[in-house]
């Protein structure tokens, strides 16, 4: 989207929410990389980046499947019989996590319940109307925020789920900012890129610190400061989560025509 | 041909529950992530009323949670418990929320770690080293990750302290008699947890001749030697997909996440489809032959047969 196409309320759009999210999470995907894929809305944007503009990219799953095909049908979890036909290989989970731990994936995607201003992930103990509720857990969540080159995360913008402070880490970002990751002993060059949400995209500055760098079509720098529970930093140059393509929109359509992933 | 004077392992799910799964055992199920969970396992240790087991796994597309609305578990010992394609494992929150049916304890670990821990119980040594979980409160909360100092460099590591199921059951898609079973497609973390548990169940699909499985060695997953029992069990994996069998039946666990809900709910559920069907012909038959047939292989996709000869 050219700079300045300021789009409003009145324009009627022709993608979802969740296309635009998969649309983005699919731009974080860089040809010939390594992807940790996951689950739900990234499992679609693999396959997205994988038609339009990554076709060398190469899906890593936690079952040990490593895919460079697209799957030719929705999946609904990593392990449906469409994803390991025809796949590269069917591994085991140390064998993609081995390629993890090396260093040589260069993305990884994950949701989670709740984010805090340095990425710090919590998929593990939730807060609903004051009360703690137990969530599924990290799954390879933690592998992924430990050892990713790039993290990227999609999930729900409320501020009920943008906190302060996580008060618990299921998934490490930039811990308290600045060298938190190094100290730690996390390697060198990991840890969140982006956070995709349903209002905007969020970037880390060098400081470790989540700061506001597009807003999605329609919303306003206002909404997510509303709904973000901490002093978010908003980027000089802040720009527009540019919308779907026709092309990747039709990918998308393809592969999810009743819109189970991308209400 | 199999050794001279080995003996036959078949039995029956009755039968292996009843002597390999006592109450108060470590259980390892769902090694192969959302493909081949030995449902009809789980649900004949939910009708024999096994109490105070540990659930060992990586992750547990429903049937951890459905153990825990049963009652049958103390302790969890996995990276994730919930149901993959719809969300949190409702059983589970009641457990862990408000002790219904009882109190469970979590063991929290990541894929990678759980996956690390079976390996090392499998390798025979105490532990393996990774550098996953640090920084996380996975490592600072489960006392099987500890952090260490690297005696070959100046660097921090999570030592993951090896775990050793009493018994695995692992499903796959054939096996001989004796227990040698091919597994293929969704591996997961099957090979290290078939071989870190003191006892391996084998579900199967098929039972086949030895010279099947001796055909193609390398996809012998499983040695029978490793194996107390062999249960053949068709659709023993239901409603989870076996590559070549039987795909995910996806509306299942939509309808598992709105009927367990609520715990009145999940009670009509547990008595529906586990504590009034006596075992997994009887849970088909309910299920009907219509989505038998809707989920059964549409197109068969063979491999290129591997010349072993010489």
């Amino acid at each position: 989207m050219p700079a300045g196409a300021q789009q409003t309320e009145s324009v009627t759009r022709d993608y979802t929410l969740g296309e635009l999210m998969v649309a983005a999470a699919a731009r974080e995907i860089g040809d010939g990389e390594l992807v940790f894929v996951g689950m739900r809305l990234p499992m679609l944007a693999f396959l997205v980046a994988k038609r339009a503009h990554a076709p060398r990219a190469v899906g890593l799953y936690e079952n040990g499947v490593i895919r460079e095909t697209p799957s030719p049908e929705l999946l609904y979890t990593m392990g449906d019989p469409p994803n390991l036909r025809g796949a590269t290989q069917c591994s085991q989970m140390l064998e993609v996590m081995g390629l993890l731990q090396q260093g040589r994936v260069h993305v990884g995607f994950l949701g989670a319940a709740e984010v805090d201003r340095f990425g710090n992930l919590n998929s593990t103990w939730g807060h609903r109307n004051n009360q703690t509720i137990r969530l599924p857990g990290s799954g390879g969540a933690c592998d992924i925020a430990c050892l990713a080159r790039r993290t990227v995360v999609l999930l729900a913008h409320e501020r009920s789920r943008f906190r302060e402070r996580v008060n618990h880490i299921t998934s490490p970002g930039f811990g308290q900012g600045d060298s938190w990751r190094t100290a730690q002993g996390l390697p060198e060059r990991t840890g969140p890129s982006a956070l995709i949400t349903t209002l905007g995209v969020l970037r880390f500055g060098s400081d470790g610190e989540a700061f506001l760098a597009s807003v999605h079509p329609g919303v306003s720098v206002e909404d997510v400061l509303a709904n973000t529970g901490w002093t978010l930093r908003v980027a000089d140059k802040l720009l527009e989560t540019p919308a779907p393509t026709t092309a990747e929109l039709a990918t998308m359509r393809e592969l999810d025509p009743h819109h189970f992933w991308t209400r | 041909m199999p050794p001279q004077g080995n003996a036959s392992k078949l039995t029956t799910m009755r039968d292996a529950v009843a002597r390999h799964v006592p109450s108060g055992s470590m259980v390892l199920m769902g090694a192969q992530l959302e493909q081949m969970i030995p449902f009809s396992a789980g649900h004949e240790i939910i009708r024999q009323s096994k109490r105070d087991l540990t659930l060992i796994g990586p992750i547990s597309d429903i049937l951890f949670d459905q153990l825990i609305g049963a009652g049958c578990v103390s302790r969890v010992m996995a990276a994730w418990v919930g149901n993959v394609s719809a969300g949190v494992g409702y059983c589970l929150r009641r457990a862990v929320e408000d002790s219904i049916p009882r109190r469970v304890e979590m063991v929290d670990y990541s894929n990678f770690t759980m996956a690390l821990a079976l390996h090392s119980a499998a390798l025979g040594v105490p532990f393996l080293p990774t550098y996953s979980t640090l920084g996380s409160d996975l490592l600072l909360k489960n006392g099987n990750l500890r952090e260490f100092s690297s005696p070959v460099s100046e660097e921090k590591l999570v030592a993951v302290r090896a775990l050793r199921p009493d018994v695995a059951i692992v499903h796959v898609q054939r096996a001989d008699e004796f227990g040698n079973a091919h597994i293929w497609g969704s591996l997961g973390v099957a090979v290290d947890g078939a071989r870190a548990a003191r006892k391996l169940i084998v579900v199967a699909e098929e039972i086949v001749e030895p010279e099947v499985i001796a055909s193609d060695p390398n996809r012998t997953l499983v040695p029978g030697f490793l194996v107390a029992a062999v249960v053949p069990e068709p659709w023993g994996a239901h409603p989870s997909p076996v590559q070549g069998y039987y795909g995910r039946d996806h509306a299942f666990f939509s309808q598992y996440h709105e009927q367990s809900r609520e715990l009145e709910d999940f009670e009509h559920w547990l008595e529906r489809w586990v504590l009034s069907v006596p075992d997994r012909r009887e849970y088909m038959n309910q299920l009907g032959a219509c989505r038998i047939e809707a989920l059964g292989v549409r197109e068969h996709a063979l491999s290129a047969a591997a010349d072993f000869g010489y």
